[in-house]
């Protein structure tokens, strides 16, 4: 959980540069890369959630509502003013860490449950938001004619270009959440995990480390939504409501929230049970994801990166 | 023609939020059960409500029996759902912490609702009024009999619980279990079966709720999660874990999401009272009539 080694990181990165080529050679798997954007975008998510969640034992339901937040400012600007896109992903940015602050300084004073409720309930007012303002949003229809991206003249046109573009972010934001667990404020965040007040009591800062964190979240699924919005060309409010939050949960929990690697490993599964292995339920997959969640809660508390450890116990014993 | 005067306006306004907030009581005090012998929140709780409301019209309407013999039957068999909740979900759970908890109760209630929408699919059902749809006008607000259906059953709900918490031996050990646990345990109370029973219990008051209501708002398979949220709201407001503080939650939620909707806007009528949640929660977590000292000693 402390030290997340350099080779795994190195086949980690070799796999995603690899990974269009060879399911380009395979035409059964051809469009897998396009199912690997949703999955990046996804891991944005998840690796801030982890750290949140898992690493600083901080409950946050509600976390769709960043991602819509950075999807419809980005839509909105470039779709209704023409500004270009970059700058709206910052200012997309900007404004979910200025409302994670609003949200976060009173709701992380919070323990447990008023936690999970208050963030459940901020997710919910949003999406709300996003479906009533129809004359900023386009209400239930959502909102088309959202640019793609592009860069010094080079577009972002193709499947394997965007690919590549979302998982250079993905990478950064990985290795910037790597060092941020193995530095002193990685540890300042375990130690509030395991107890507030004897971290308290070693000069950890509480509330100030939480809302860092918490702002940390916002800010990637902001991000996220932004390259979500970018790539789709349109967006509509049933993308981030209730059970995309929960989503995002059942993915920590199925990877494992204790590490980092859980969030990617449970954001590529998960995208790829809903996009592609789950189209057989069609509907009912809602069933099958209760399923994965009741049943990694009861027998894999630590997700799946917590199996090793489990089958290393039974030869232990 | 009868002219429509403001304060009828606002009394009608008045009647549909206590009709409405009577469910968000019932939901409250559900939660409030289950808290206080657990100290889980059970974020199923809403599904109670919803499997109330469809295995009613499942008995009622489809299968034909009476209203005598299909609520009972409604209402044993959501408890049962409730005793598998705790048998399948909570109990199995070997290290039990606030975030595990939380997670198993949000896997059970999605669980649920797939069921549900499998076995009744997405459209919403309606049921017949418990005494017919003829309305009663009452200061110039109109009033639907089923109204004072849903209001009587919180007072029967009221009146039998608190008889039961104050009066029975097993009600007695519920709460002392609340108190102390341990404690509990020490003097021979079996505090696994009083969790087991807080879910039965509390899954039946949720089955109440959801037969009462569905005659006036319908019901489909994915109400619960926001019928959970608000009868949460509805605690927090009263102060959680307290069974005066939860009615009196509840009230007040159902009539300022009815003028909310009503005088402001009906669009955002369901963020009315989660607005108003969050005021409760970042400014007076412990509710009206709930103590901070109680809240500070509870594990979760």
């Amino acid at each position: 959980m402390l030290r997340i080694g350099k080779i795994p990181i190195a086949v980690f990165a070799l796999f995603i540069i690899a990974f269009p080529w060879v399911a380009h050679e395979i035409p059964s798997i051809g469009h897998y890369t396009d199912i690997m954007i949703f999955a990046g975008i996804y891991c944005l998510i998840t690796m801030g959630l982890s750290l949140l969640m898992g690493y600083t034992g901080q409950i946050s339901i509600g976390h769709a509502a960043f991602y819509g937040i950075g999807a419809y400012t980005s839509a909105i600007l470039t779709a209704q003013y023409g500004l270009n896109p970059w700058p709206c992903i910052i200012i997309g940015m900007v404004i979910s860490a200025v409302v994670a602050v609003l949200v976060g300084a009173p709701s992380l004073k919070l323990r447990g449950h008023y936690l999970a409720m208050a963030t459940l309930a901020f997710g919910i007012i949003v999406y709300i938001i996003f479906n009533e303002e129809a004359a900023w949003t386009g209400g239930p229809d959502g909102m088309t004619g959202i640019p793609g991206l592009s860069m010094f003249g080079f577009e972002f046109d193709s499947v394997e270009k965007y690919y590549y573009l979302v998982w250079i972010f993905v990478f950064a934001a990985f290795i910037f959440t790597v060092n941020i667990i193995q530095s002193g404020i990685g540890r300042a965040l375990r130690a509030i995990h395991v107890s507030e007040p004897a971290a308290g009591a070693m000069g950890v800062d509480i509330s100030r480390f939480k809302i860092l964190v918490f702002v940390y979240s916002a800010v990637l699924a902001s991000l996220a939504g932004s390259l979500y919005a970018h790539y789709l060309n349109f967006i509509n409010p049933s993308t981030f409501d209730l059970f995309f939050s929960i989503k995002l949960l059942i993915m920590i929990a199925l990877g494992g929230m204790y590490n980092i690697w859980g969030a990617i490993i449970g954001a590529v599964l998960i995208t790829f049970l809903s996009y592609e292995w789950l189209h057989y339920f069609q509907e009912y997959e809602v069933i099958v994801y209760g399923a994965i969640l009741l049943l990694v809660t009861i027998f894999f508390p630590k997700g799946l990166v917590g199996v090793p450890g489990i089958v290393k116990g039974w030869f232990r014993e | 023609m009868e002219t429509i005067t403001l304060s009828g306006q606002l009394f009608q306004y008045l009647i549909t939020g206590i009709t409405v907030g009577s469910v968000y009581a019932m939901v409250a005090v559900g939660f409030n059960i289950i808290y206080n012998v657990t100290e889980i929140i059970n974020f199923a709780q809403g599904e109670f409500v919803m499997l109330g409301g469809l295995i009613m019209v499942f008995f009622h309407v489809v299968m034909g029996l009476p209203l005598i013999m299909a609520f009972p039957a409604t209402v044993i068999l959501v408890t049962l759902v409730g005793i598998l909740l705790d048998r399948l979900a909570i109990s199995p759970i070997r290290q039990p912490s606030v975030l595990t908890l939380i997670i198993a109760t949000i896997a059970a209630s999605i669980l649920i609702k797939g069921a549900a929408m499998f076995i009744w699919g997405k459209d919403p059902y309606d049921l017949p009024a418990f005494s017919g749809r003829n309305p009663i006008t009452v200061f110039g607000a109109v009033i639907q009999p089923q109204y004072l259906w849903v209001i009587g059953f919180l007072i029967v709900i009221v009146i039998v619980l608190s008889i039961f918490f104050n009066r029975t031996i097993i009600g007695k050990a519920m709460s002392a279990c609340a108190d102390n646990p341990n404690a509990a345990s020490l003097v021979g109370i079996n505090v696994k079966q009083m969790i087991l029973l807080s879910f039965a219990l509390s899954a039946a008051i949720g089955a109440v709720a959801g037969i009462t209501v569905t005659p006036i708002s319908l019901m489909e398979y994915d109400r619960g999660a926001m019928l959970a949220v608000k009868g949460f709201g509805a605690a927090i407001l009263g102060g959680l874990g307290s069974f005066p503080g939860a009615i009196l939650g509840g009230l007040i939620m159902g009539s300022i999401e009815s003028f909310g909707a009503g005088v402001i806007s009906s669009g955002y009528k369901d963020a009315f009272a989660l607005i108003v949640l969050l005021i409760v929660l970042f400014f007076r977590p412990s509710g009206i009539l709930g103590s901070i000292e109680i809240s500070k000693i509870k594990r979760f």
